[in-house]
């Protein structure tokens, strides 16, 4: 089942209506399937981050929709669109930079819950809302007494884990993760890339993962989207991207990723 | 042969209000003529640290160089003057960074920023300076030099400001040259043509390159020898070959362990 579908998706900035801007997506149309991870794959400047925020509906399409189950979200009244943002989270890459320096754990992780649940409000709310904040930093391999820490006091790794926590705090169908691990060392990018893994098997979780990474790309993704200047260049299962790109842009960007086996190594081969 | 540069017993201390981190411990390494040493960690592990102590860049205070030597030249870094340490730097030894932004003055066109480097280390007099800009930036990979010394940095790409970087530090003609992550914030295609040119001038030189990453694809694309980095001390060192085939300590072989790799078959 489709969970997320683009269509004609067309982003200009700057310029007057219709001509003169630049062209930051251009005619993208895609479908993100219920329960897979979906990789946006693409260099700086390719339009993966505007995208992304277009199919969060973070910003309006110059032209073309972005329907969630189903739903045109451009149509949407505030009230209703509400409704459907609680079931797409984002996980940004930068975990010092997405979380208030000056809030606890607790209310870091339970802001959406206060933003989307009235209950959760008040001294009767908060009660409840340590529990569920204690299950949400378990579910992620944090223990619950962080509760009262601050940011500062976290490693990445860790400050990254409490931004799953959060992004999972409304129980969401749809998690974009951009760029989740590109910040991190490379052996606590493989834990959280794990910790991922393991929720979306447990909670049915659906992941339009955006990266830079190819070789992170290929361990998690079950089909990828190639961007390159503003446009899907291809889309395709994951092992058949990486096995016959159909585009020479692909097939470069591929040659480019450096081969951490210095004895296939191409610059070494070449001088060997 | 005899090695252009080499690091003995070195440490380095951070003391702050606190507490006093050694963010370098008892760290030894040589790089030869030629030679592309790759020094490997994860942050925290005094890789950088270790890097700018040879041209005595870590601000003191709050850092002292609490032990140990950095030959180059025959002449400890550590304890030479303020005029020699300048007169080192960009001649013997030069620096490239991985934000090539931050490096450059946002307010000078490229081509009189790298002029400078000559002015200031060399003494050259401007037109000497002017004339030397072109073709550094020429052999830094850049087509069109003339349109790009009239241009100030936020006029470039990450890959041409880093080529500009490039440019400037090899114009004293270094016979070591120390890059620290400068790759990392470029695009996996801009990265490979980096490295090809890093490579190539290395080899042209028979300058010594030590190469600051946490990334284990670099290092096996251009490295001949490896120090593995951890803490503040080196965990192990070795030939490139041998380091990836047979990793002597666990750290290590957890490095391998964690590297994505991609298969193309």
């Amino acid at each position: 089942m489709t969970l997320l579908e683009a269509r004609g998706l067309r982003k200009e900035f700057g310029g007057r209506r219709g001509h003169g801007g630049i062209v930051a997506v251009d005619d993208v149309s895609l479908a993100v399937e219920e329960g897979e991870t979906f990789a946006l794959v693409g260099e700086s400047g390719s339009g993966k981050t505007t995208l992304t925020r277009l199919l969060l509906h973070l910003m309006e399409p110059t032209a073309g929709s972005v329907l969630f189950d189903g739903e045109d979200l451009s149509g949407l009244r505030p009230a209703q669109l509400r409704k459907v943002r609680r079931q797409m989270q984002v996980v940004l890459q930068d975990p010092y930079s997405s979380m208030n320096p000056r809030m606890r754990v607790t209310d870091i992780v339970a802001e959406p819950l206060v933003t989307h649940e009235p209950a959760t409000r008040g001294h009767r709310g908060r009660a409840g809302l340590r529990d569920r904040v204690g299950e949400l930093l378990d579910a992620v391999g944090m223990p619950a007494e962080v509760q009262d820490r601050y940011p500062h006091e976290f490693s990445g790794g860790q400050r990254q884990r409490i931004s799953i926590a959060r992004a999972l705090a409304l129980n969401p169908r749809l998690v974009v993760l951009d760029e989740p691990t590109s910040a991190l060392d490379v052996s606590v990018q493989a834990q959280v890339l794990d910790l991922l893994a393991d929720l979306q098997r447990r909670l049915n979780l659906t992941y339009v993962f955006v990266s830079h990474n190819l070789a992170v790309v290929q361990q998690v993704a079950d089909r990828i989207a190639v961007m390159y200047q503003g446009k899907l260049l291809e889309v395709g299962p994951a092992a058949q991207v990486f096995r016959s790109p159909r585009h020479e842009y692909t097939r470069s960007l591929l040659d480019a990723v450096p081969n951490p086996d210095p004895r296939q190594a191409k610059r070494r081969q070449a001088v060997l | 042969m005899k090695p252009l540069l080499s690091i003995e017993e070195l440490s380095v201390d951070f003391r702050l209000d606190t507490e006093t981190v050694h963010a370098v411990d008892r760290v030894s390494f040589a790089v030869e003529e030629g030679e592309t040493l790759a020094v490997v960690g994860e942050s925290g592990s005094g890789k950088t640290a270790t890097a700018l102590s040879v041209l005595r860049l870590n601000p003191e205070p709050p850092c002292v160089y609490s032990g140990g030597r950095v030959v180059l030249g025959g002449r400890d870094v550590l304890t030479v003057s303020e005029k020699d340490l300048r007169g080192i730097r960009g001649n013997e030894v030069a620096m490239i960074f991985q934000d090539p932004m931050s490096s450059l003055n946002p307010l000078k066109r490229v081509g009189v920023q790298i002029g400078e480097v000559l002015r200031r280390h060399q003494g050259a007099t401007r037109a000497e300076a002017r004339q030397a800009v072109l073709p550094a930036l020429r052999e830094a990979g850049i087509s069109d030099a003339e349109r790009r010394a009239g241009q100030y940095p936020h006029q470039l790409s990450g890959g041409l400001r880093q080529r500009v970087m490039i440019a400037m530090a090899l114009i004293g003609r270094p016979k070591v040259l120390i890059a620290d992550e400068p790759t990392t914030a470029l695009d996996v295609t801009v990265q490979a043509q980096i490295l090809d040119l890093l490579a190539d001038l290395g080899q042209r030189h028979g300058m010594a390159i030590v190469l600051i990453t946490h990334d284990l694809g670099v290092v096996a694309e251009v490295a001949d020898r490896v120090v593995v980095m951890n803490r503040g001390e080196v965990v192990e060192t070795g030939d490139v070959l041998e380091l990836f085939d047979h990793p002597a300590q666990e750290y290590t072989r957890a490095l391998l362990r964690a590297t994505p790799k991609l298969e193309l078959t």
